[in-house]
C-alpha cells in the first residue's frame, strides 16, 4: 500500500449481503475519519451468482475503486478464484475452511496472509444463523485492520434500524465474535494497512444517486414519477422514503411513458417534477421529451447508462447513451445534458438543472451511469446556503393585463415567454405538441414554424452565457491532457496521482455541460494542448465525435473500455505512460 | 358564474360538417356550466385524433398531449393540484388502442379525473382505419377484408379494472350526455364516460340512424347501478339493443384522498424557496 489506508473487497453469493456487508464496512470507515470511495458488482439476479463490494479507504481523498485489493474477504471459494490475483503483496484472505477448500500451492504462497477463520460456526455459535456469517467477517476485518469495534457496532446498529431487534443484535453478536476471534487467536499482526486512530473528521458518505435525490428535493421537486429500472431504481427508493417528510408526492407508474408524461403534467400545474430511467426506459420516454419541448413544460430527467443495445449488461456500467440522450426524439429542439462526474456535482448541478429547466422552459436531462449512481463516496456536507431557487418567468395575475388570448408563447428577444399555471385566473392557453402560433392554436404557417423554431433555439443562445466553462483539473501546463465526461471522473483524479509519482504531469478536462457544448472554451483547451487523450467507457468514443462535430477537431487518440466495467485508475496511467513511450 | 361566452375561444372547431364531436363539446361546455366551476380552475388534457383537439375549443386551461398520454399527463397534473377539476378527452384509438395500459392503470388508481371517450369505431383523423372497438369484420383501408378481432369493450373493461363510475352517451342524446359529465365530474373518482360518437366520414356502419334504432337508456329499467354483476350483463349488450346511461357507480377513496402529504395544501401551493434537507443529510453521516 502506497497510501495510508486499505483496499478491502468481500465476495460471495447474491443474497448474502454482501453489498450491506460492504456498505457497513464502509461506513465505519468513514465513520473513523477516512475517505471512502465503496463499489460494488453484481449480476442480474437475486440468489445466486457472484457479488462484491470494495472499499477504498484512505487518509487522503480517494475518487475511485481500485485494482488491488489488501484484504480480501471470501465468503466463497469462488471468491478466491477470482479474485486472487488482485491481491496486494502480502495482501490478506479471511476465508472459512469450511466452505473453502485450498490448493497446497494457494497455501503455500509467501506473498499472500491467509486468515482461516471458523465464520459459519461463529455465527451459528452466536445465535445468530448462517447468514449473519458476513457479520463475523467484517468484525474480522475491523479487528485485523484496526477498527475500533464500537464504531462498527454503532454503525450496524444504523444500518439495521428499523429491522426486528433479532437482527439487530444477531449481527452485532455475531461481528463480535469475528472481532474477538481474530484478537483472541493473536492473528494478523504481522497484516501491514491499518486505519490510523487518530482522524476525527466525519463526512457524509453517499451514492450518486442519492447526491441527486437529495439535489432534487433542495430544489423543490415536488413530483417524482418513475419505473423502476437498474441502475436508476434507488433514486425511486430514496424519494419514496423522504415523501412524508417533504410532502412530496412519489408515483411508481405503470411504465416509462407514463412516468415521464405524469412528470410532464405536473411540471404543467407548476410543479418542480423529475424523473429517472436507464437507457431502455429513456427509450419508451423519447416521445414525451419531444412533448416537453414542444410544450416548453419544464422537465428533469435523468438518465443513469448501463450498457446496452436492448437489455444489455442491467447491472453494470457504460457511458454508451451520450448520442442517444443527445439526439433522442423526432425533429430539432434545444434540451440541457448535463453529465455530474461525481456525488458532489450529481448534487450541485440537479439543482442547477431544475434551474435551467424552468428558466429556459427547456427538457434538462442529467446523465449518470451505474458506477456513478450506485458507488458510495465521502463528501463534504453539502453547502446549501448559497443555493438560489430560479423559477424563470412566472407571471402572476397582477401583471397579465388581459386574460383572453393570453399569448404562452410569446415571441420575445431571449425567446422565453412568460408562464401561467392552471388555476391562475388569467392566463388560460391550452399547450399543444403540435407546431402552434403565441396563443397557442395548431398552426401550420409556414412563416409561424419558423418563427416558433427560432424562438425556442433563442433560448439556447442566451442559455450558454450562463453555462460554466469546462475547467481543468490538475495543473494548467501539462505533458497530457485526459478529456473525459460523467464517471470516469474519478478513476482518471486518481490515474493524475499516480501519473504525477511517476513525474508525468498530467491535467483533465471535464466536460459536464454536453449540451449546449461549450465549443469555444473546448476548442481553446485543444488547441493549446500538448498531447490530449479521449476516456470514454463506451465502444465509438461518443464524446470524440461530439467534440468534432462542435470544434472540428479530432481528438485522435482513444483509450475506450466497454466490457461493462469502469476504468481501473493504473490501467489508465499505463495506457498513458506506455502510449508516450511510443509517441 | 360562469356563461357560455366565458368558455367560447376565438377559434372555432374544424371537424367535419355532421361530426359527432360537436354535441359531445357543448355538452362538455354545458356540464362546466351548469357546475359553475370557475373556467380557471378547470383543466382539459386530450391526446391525438379528432376529438382530442377539442382542448382548443374551450376556454378553459388545456393540454393537448401526444397519442394514447392524456391519463397519464391529466394524472401528473391532478396530483400536482387538487383544486384542479381535470377532464381528458380521446378517441377509442387513443384510449382503447395505444392508451389503453393507461387506462386500465387509471381506473384501479381512482385519481378524480372525469374521461370522456369520443368512441367512433374508426380512426378519423388518419383517414378510416379500423379501430379497437371496430365490430369484427369492419372492412377498412387497414383491413379490407374485414377486422378479424373482436372489438374492445371498453364498459366490461371498466368494470374488471374497479372504475368507480362507468357510463355511456349517445352524441345525439345532448341532455342525457351533459348530464352523465356532470355527474362524472361530481363523482368523486375517476369517471369513465364512452360515447357513441359516429363518424359520419370514415364509419357508414355506426351511423346516427343506427345507433337511435338500437339504443336505450338504462334508467329507463331497473338496473341497479350499484351492483358489478348487473353492470356486467348490461355491458355485454350490444348489437340489437345498445343501453346508455350509467352503467355502475360506488364510492371508494381517491387516491389523492390517500396521501397525507397533500390534504392540507396541494404540490402546486406548496413554498419551495428553503427546503432544509439539513435532517436528511445528518443521516448519510
Amino acid at each position: 500500500m502506497e497510501q495510508e489506508g486499505i483496499s478491502w473487497k468481500i465476495g460471495g453469493e447474491a443474497g448474502y449481503g454482501i453489498m450491506t456487508t460492504g456498505y457497513i464496512f464502509a461506513k465505519t470507515c468513514s465513520r473513523a475519519g477516512l475517505h471512502v470511495f465503496g463499489h460494488t458488482e453484481y449480476p442480474s439476479l437475486i440468489r445466486g451468482g457472484h457479488n462484491t463490494y470494495q472499499v477504498t479507504a484512505m487518509v487522503s481523498e480517494v475518487f475511485s475503486h481500485v485494482k488491488h485489493v489488501d484484504l480480501l474477504v471470501a465468503l466463497n471459494e469462488e471468491t478466491i478464484d477470482l479474485h486472487i490475483e488482485e491481491l496486494a503483496l502480502r495482501g490478506g484472505i479471511i476465508h472459512d475452511e469450511d466452505n473453502t477448500v485450498l490448493s497446497n500451492e494457494k497455501k503455500n504462497r509467501d506473498d499472500i496472509r491467509l486468515y482461516s477463520i471458523p465464520l459459519r460456526q461463529l455465527a451459528e455459535e452466536s445465535g445468530g444463523r448462517r447468514i449473519m456469517t458476513n457479520s463475523v467477517a467484517i468484525g474480522a476485518s475491523a479487528a485485523l485492520v484496526g477498527l475500533n469495534f464500537e464504531m462498527l457496532s454503532n454503525v450496524i446498529g444504523d444500518v439495521y434500524h428499523g429491522k426486528a431487534k433479532e437482527v439487530v443484535e444477531g449481527n452485532i453478536k455475531a461481528a463480535q465474535r469475528g472481532y474477538s476471534y481474530m484478537r483472541k487467536q493473536g492473528m494478523g499482526k504481522e497484516f501491514g494497512p491499518r486505519i490510523p486512530k487518530t482522524l476525527r473528521k466525519r463526512r457524509m458518505l453517499l451514492t450518486g444517486n442519492h447526491a441527486v435525490g437529495l439535489g432534487a428535493i433542495k430544489a423543490g421537486c415536488k413530483f417524482y414519477s418513475a419505473y423502476p429500472m437498474t441502475p436508476a431504481s434507488s433514486i425511486l427508493h430514496f424519494m419514496a422514503s423522504q415523501e412524508r417528510r417533504f410532502n412530496l408526492v412519489v408515483k411508481h407508474a405503470e411504465d416509462e411513458i407514463a412516468s415521464i408524461n405524469m412528470a410532464i403534467g405536473a411540471s404543467f400545474a407548476g410543479v418542480r417534477a423529475m424523473t429517472a430511467t436507464s437507457g431502455g426506459g429513456f427509450s419508451l420516454m423519447s416521445e414525451g421529451l419531444g412533448l416537453a419541448a414542444m410544450t416548453e413544460t419544464p422537465l428533469v430527467i435523468v438518465v443513469s447508462q448501463r450498457p446496452g443495445p436492448s437489455t444489455g449488461l442491467p447491472t453494470r456500467t457504460e457511458q454508451g447513451d451520450l448520442r442517444f440522450v443527445l439526439n433522442a426524439s423526432q425533429g430539432d429542439f434545444p434540451r440541457f445534458v448535463i453529465a455530474p462526474g461525481d456525488v458532489v456535482d450529481c448534487f450541485y448541478r440537479t439543482i442547477e438543472a431544475f434551474n435551467l429547466s424552468e428558466k429556459y422552459q427547456c427538457p434538462a436531462i442529467l446523465l449518470l451511469d451505474k458506477y456513478l449512481s450506485e458507488s458510495h463516496k465521502t463528501t463534504e456536507q453539502f453547502e446549501v446556503s448559497k443555493i438560489v431557487i430560479d423559477r424563470g418567468l412566472m407571471i402572476d395575475d397582477e401583471t397579465l393585463e388581459e386574460d383572453k388570448e393570453f399569448k404562452r408563447y410569446k415571441i420575445t428577444a431571449t425567446g422565453i415567454s412568460p408562464r401561467t399555471i392552471p388555476s391562475q385566473k388569467k392566463g388560460r392557453f391550452t399547450a399543444t405538441g403540435n407546431e402552434h402560433d403565441e396563443t397557442g392554436y395548431v398552426s401550420e404557417d409556414k412563416a409561424i414554424r419558423t418563427k416558433m423554431m427560432n424562438k425556442r433555439y433563442r433560448k439556447f443562445r442566451h442559455a450558454r452565457k450562463e453555462i460554466p466553462e469546462p475547467t481543468l483539473l490538475g495543473p494548467k501546463n501539462a505533458e497530457v491532457t485526459m478529456i473525459g465526461w460523467g464517471s470516469t471522473k474519478g478513476p482518471i483524479r486518481e490515474a493524475m496521482r499516480l501519473l504525477k509519482r511517476e513525474g508525468i504531469d498530467a491535467n483533465l478536462l471535464q466536460i459536464v455541460y454536453l449540451s449546449p457544448f461549450p465549443k469555444n472554451s473546448v476548442a481553446r483547451i485543444l488547441e493549446t494542448a500538448e498531447r490530449v487523450v479521449v476516456i470514454e467507457n463506451n465502444k465509438t468514443a461518443q464524446l470524440a465525435r461530439l467534440i468534432m462535430e462542435e470544434t472540428g477537431i479530432e481528438v485522435k487518440e482513444k483509450m475506450l473500455k466497454y466490457d461493462g466495467r469502469q476504468f481501473f485508475p493504473i490501467d489508465i496511467c499505463r495506457y498513458v505512460k506506455e502510449a508516450s513511450r511510443i509517441g | 358564474m360562469v356563461d357560455l361566452a366565458d368558455l367560447t375561444t376565438i377559434e372555432q372547431p374544424n371537424w367535419c360538417p355532421g361530426c359527432g364531436n360537436f354535441p359531445i363539446w357543448h355538452a362538455l361546455k354545458s356540464a362546466i356550466i351548469e357546475l359553475g366551476i370557475d373556467p380557471f380552475n378547470v383543466t382539459i388534457f386530450s391526446g391525438i385524433g379528432c376529438s382530442s383537439k377539442m382542448p382548443h375549443w374551450i376556454n378553459t386551461y388545456g393540454f393537448h398531449t401526444i397519442h394514447g398520454r392524456p391519463l397519464p399527463v391529466a394524472t401528473g397534473a391532478r396530483l400536482a393540484n387538487t383544486d384542479l377539476t381535470v377532464v381528458a378527452v380521446g378517441g377509442d384509438g387513443d384510449g382503447y388502442g395505444i392508451g389503453i395500459g393507461h387506462f386500465i392503470h387509471a381506473m384501479r388508481r381512482n385519481l378524480n379525473i372525469t374521461y370522456l371517450v369520443t368512441n367512433n369505431q374508426v380512426y378519423g383523423l388518419t383517414t378510416g382505419q379500423t379501430s379497437p372497438t371496430s365490430d369484427r369484420g369492419f372492412s377498412s383501408k387497414s383491413t379490407p377484408t374485414g377486422v378479424i378481432e373482436v372489438p374492445i369493450n371498453p364498459i366490461a373493461l371498466a368494470i374488471a379494472s374497479n372504475a368507480t363510475y362507468i357510463s355511456r352517451g349517445f352524441s345525439k342524446e345532448l341532455n342525457h350526455l351533459t348530464q352523465l359529465i356532470v355527474d362524472g365530474i361530481r363523482h368523486e373518482g375517476f369517471a369513465l364516460i364512452d360515447v357513441l360518437q359516429p363518424c359520419v366520414t370514415f364509419n357508414r356502419k355506426n351511423t346516427y340512424k343506427w345507433f337511435s334504432e338500437r339504443i336505450y337508456k338504462l334508467e329507463d329499467t331497473n338496473h341497479d347501478i350499484t351492483s358489478k354483476q348487473a353492470a356486467f350483463q348490461k355491458s355485454l349488450e350490444w348489437n340489437n339493443h345498445i343501453p346508455i346511461g350509467i352503467f355502475y357507480e360506488e364510492t371508494r377513496p381517491t387516491y389523492e384522498n390517500e396521501l397525507p402529504q397533500i390534504a392540507e395544501t396541494p404540490l402546486a401551493k406548496q413554498e419551495i424557496q428553503d427546503i432544509d434537507i439539513t435532517s436528511v443529510m445528518a443521516e448519510f453521516f
